[in-house]
């Protein structure tokens, strides 16, 4: 168990409607489900995940931590926002989704080689090391995210859609030297820096 | 014009629903005098669009009768129809009103003896049927209108078929040469009983009520059931005349919703559990209704109701509010899309009919009341801040008939308190 999760089971104990109402984006609209099933019944991704928004969040305020932290649901989500579109309480629910993912990552308790999480993550690293996306090192790094021979694989696969995209002047070749860079790389990377340590001091994530 | 039908003394009745009727006949019965106004050209309301009554599934008929006879034993109640009140100037005990009267075509001669009806071969869109089916341009609202005097739709005033529904009439109760009139009125007190309206239907996008034929709303449904309904009374289905054996029922259509309604309708989760009643006297064992919903709201007395209907092997209960509606387009049949809170299954089920469950939205809403009238966030009325004017029945809150009946009584005492001060204030 990592430090932060440690904590957090401290903390709340048995309340996890509390904890998600403190650390998770939006969360603290979960109470005001009023179960009403709209939410699952529009998904487009419903059939194919286990827990619907409106079972996550029973779950949620049935205690179910582990369950829920450790559910690869919320990572399915598109954000397609259907579900806030018609849900009658009008909760945000495509952002607590968001929110669950994010905070069960930062627990460790995300699952591991979920395909959305690992694009997630090689997104960040690369953003933060600049302050702009390399879409070049980004499409990169998720071809040979599962090692060299697949890496290969995957890069004459995409191919067509790489030149399309080159052709529109959206993918430069050259980016492999380094890249477009943040006028002020350094200040975007403190930003980032301090908004991590406001957040993990509010969160006791630290 | 100015009009001396009304004084300080008069209480003025807006609406000539079941709640207006009673607010009215309270206040005449204590001696007090009464002006009725009704926009459209007969008395009665929504409730005389109803099939049956919950919860003793008596016909609505009844209890209009007591009240329309009532209202004719009653010479302190006078009643204007097709009449709309445009302005409200003054205070508490000391009003000006402003009614705007529309044309009827037709004098007090009437004897509804239905010649110009047959005369005349316009049909416009049925209103006591909500639009299902059509009626002659020269006709009479519905079989206990009252008045009971024909009504000549303005579409065929200035051509010849207004000519013949003249010529037709063996009283002369046919005067095409009349005008909108303005009236002017003292009244003392208001009460405000404009009941409500069906919440339009078509803003629930994902049900596709303007897209399906076989999803209809409830008070649709009624008109159906109803013998004097555009079917005689038989559950056929729109798309095709079939006999609709597999009704689904969608609570909550445009209620306790943010996006719609804000407010729970209260009334229809009973007048859904009374409909499958309907289906179950259709069919009998062959009938089959299925209620969508998120609770099921039966207070008090209602509940035996609910407990009956429960046990009835005919219907069944599904804890989910729809979340969309297809259509199978070789058959016609509507598909519901959702999950079942109980289990959080995900089912695809088709039915004969759907029937929306549609929430009460106050007829005001969109309708410029005067400034000092005080409404709640989902505009039903609470009353005004001089404490002149009150809410009553299905105006003030989404009411069921005996509740609305209860509150419209109030609603009349509280008036003939603000005319009793002003006459004791006129004697000192
Ligand atoms: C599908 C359905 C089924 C129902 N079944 C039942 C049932 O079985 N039993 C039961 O108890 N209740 C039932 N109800 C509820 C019932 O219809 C209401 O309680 C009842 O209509 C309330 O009466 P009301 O007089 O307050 O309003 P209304 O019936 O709406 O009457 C208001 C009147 O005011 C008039 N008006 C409106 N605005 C103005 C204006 N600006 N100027 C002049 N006149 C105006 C209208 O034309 C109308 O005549 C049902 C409702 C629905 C939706
Ligand atoms: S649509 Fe909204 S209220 Fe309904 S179950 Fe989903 S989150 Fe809850
Ligand atoms: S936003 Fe996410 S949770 Fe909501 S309907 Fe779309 S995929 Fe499902
Ligand atoms: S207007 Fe004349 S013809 Fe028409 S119903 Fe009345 S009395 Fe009969
Ligand atoms: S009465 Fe029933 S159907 Fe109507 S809004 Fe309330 S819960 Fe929904």
């Amino acid at each position: 168990m990592s430090n932060a999760n440690q904590q957090a089971v401290a903390k709340y104990k048995n309340n996890f409607l509390k904890e998600v109402e403190a650390n998770v984006e939006e969360g603290h609209w979960v109470k005001m489900c009023m179960q009403c099933g709209v939410c699952a019944g529009s998904c487009p991704l419903g059939p194919h995940w286990e827990h619907s928004p409106q079972k996550i969040f029973m779950m949620i305020r049935a205690g179910k931590r582990e369950e829920v932290l450790g559910s690869d649901s919320m990572w399915m989500c598109t954000s397609c926002y259907n579900c806030i579109v018609r849900c009658p309480r009008k909760l945000p629910i495509t952002h607590i989704m968001h929110g669950l993912a994010n905070y069960s990552h930062r627990l460790g308790l995300a699952p591991k080689g979920q395909p959305t999480r690992e694009i997630a993550k090689l997104f960040w690293d690369n953003l933060v090391k600049t302050g702009r996306v390399n879409e070049l090192k980004f499409s990169l790094a998720m071809y040979f995210k599962d090692g060299f021979g697949q890496g290969v694989k995957n890069a004459m696969a995409m191919q067509g859609i790489g030149l399309g995209l080159m052709k529109a002047g959206r993918l430069n070749p050259m980016e492999i030297f380094g890249g477009h860079v943040c006028k002020d790389k350094s200040g975007v990377q403190k930003m980032i820096a301090k908004a991590r340590e406001i957040e993990d001091r509010r969160k006791s994530l630290a | 014009m100015t009009a001396s039908i009304a004084t300080n003394q008069t209480i003025l009745v807006v609406g000539g629903g079941i709640s207006g009727m009673t607010a009215a006949l309270e206040a005449a019965e204590c001696g007090k005098q009464v002006l009725l106004v009704e926009k459209t050209p007969t008395l009665g309301g929504r409730t005389a669009q109803l099939y049956r009554y919950f919860p003793k599934m008596c016909h609505p008929t009844c209890g209009m009768e007591i009240n329309l006879k009532r209202i004719k034993g009653n010479p302190n109640v006078r009643v204007m129809t097709m009449t709309q009140v445009v302005a409200v100037a003054g205070s508490r005990g000391d009003y000006s009103v402003t009614l705007k009267v529309a044309p009827r075509y037709v004098n007090e001669n009437c004897t509804a003896c239905g010649k110009c009806g047959e005369a005349v071969k316009s049909e416009i869109p049925d209103a006591y049927n909500y639009g299902l089916g059509k009626v002659k341009a020269a006709y009479l609202p519905h079989t206990m209108a009252y008045p009971q005097r024909y009504v000549i739709d303005a579409s065929i005033v200035g051509t010849p078929e207004g000519e013949a529904a003249k010529a037709a009439c063996p009283v002369n109760a046919v005067d095409l040469g009349m005008q909108e009139e303005a009236v002017e009125i003292k009244v003392g007190a208001v009460v405000w009983a404009t009941g409500w309206r069906p919440f339009d239907a078509n803003k629930i996008q994902p049900y596709g009520y303007d897209r399906f034929a076989n999803v209809i709303t409830s008070v649709e449904f009624e008109r159906l059931a109803d013998p004097h309904g555009p079917t005689g009374g038989k559950l056929l289905r729109p798309s095709d005349g079939k006999e609709a054996k597999n009704v689904a029922f969608i609570q909550c259509a445009g209620s306790r919703d943010e996006n719609y309604l804000r407010h729970c309708s209260r009334i229809c989760c009973m007048a859904s559990l009374k409909q499958t009643q309907y289906v179950r006297e259709a069919w009998g064992d062959e009938g089959k209704s299925t209620v969508y919903y998120i609770d099921i709201r039966a207070i008090d007395r209602f509940e035996d109701f609910y407990a009956n209907v429960w046990k009835d092997p005919t219907v069944s209960f599904v804890k989910s509010k729809v979340a969309r509606i297809a259509e199978n387009e070789a058959n016609g049949n509507p598909v519901l899309h959702g999950v079942n809170t109980e289990g959080y299954h995900r089912y695809a089920t088709e039915h004969d009919l759907v029937v929306l469950a549609v929430g009460m939205e106050p007829e005001v809403t969109g309708v410029k009341l005067p400034a000092d009238i005080v409404m709640d966030s989902s505009n039903f009325i609470e009353g005004s801040k001089d404490g002149g004017m009150f809410g009553a029945g299905a105006a003030s809150s989404p009411l069921d008939v005996n509740r609305a009946v209860q509150s419209a009584t109030a609603a009349s005492l509280k008036a003939i308190q603000v005319i009793h001060k002003n006459a004791s204030t006129e004697a000192a």
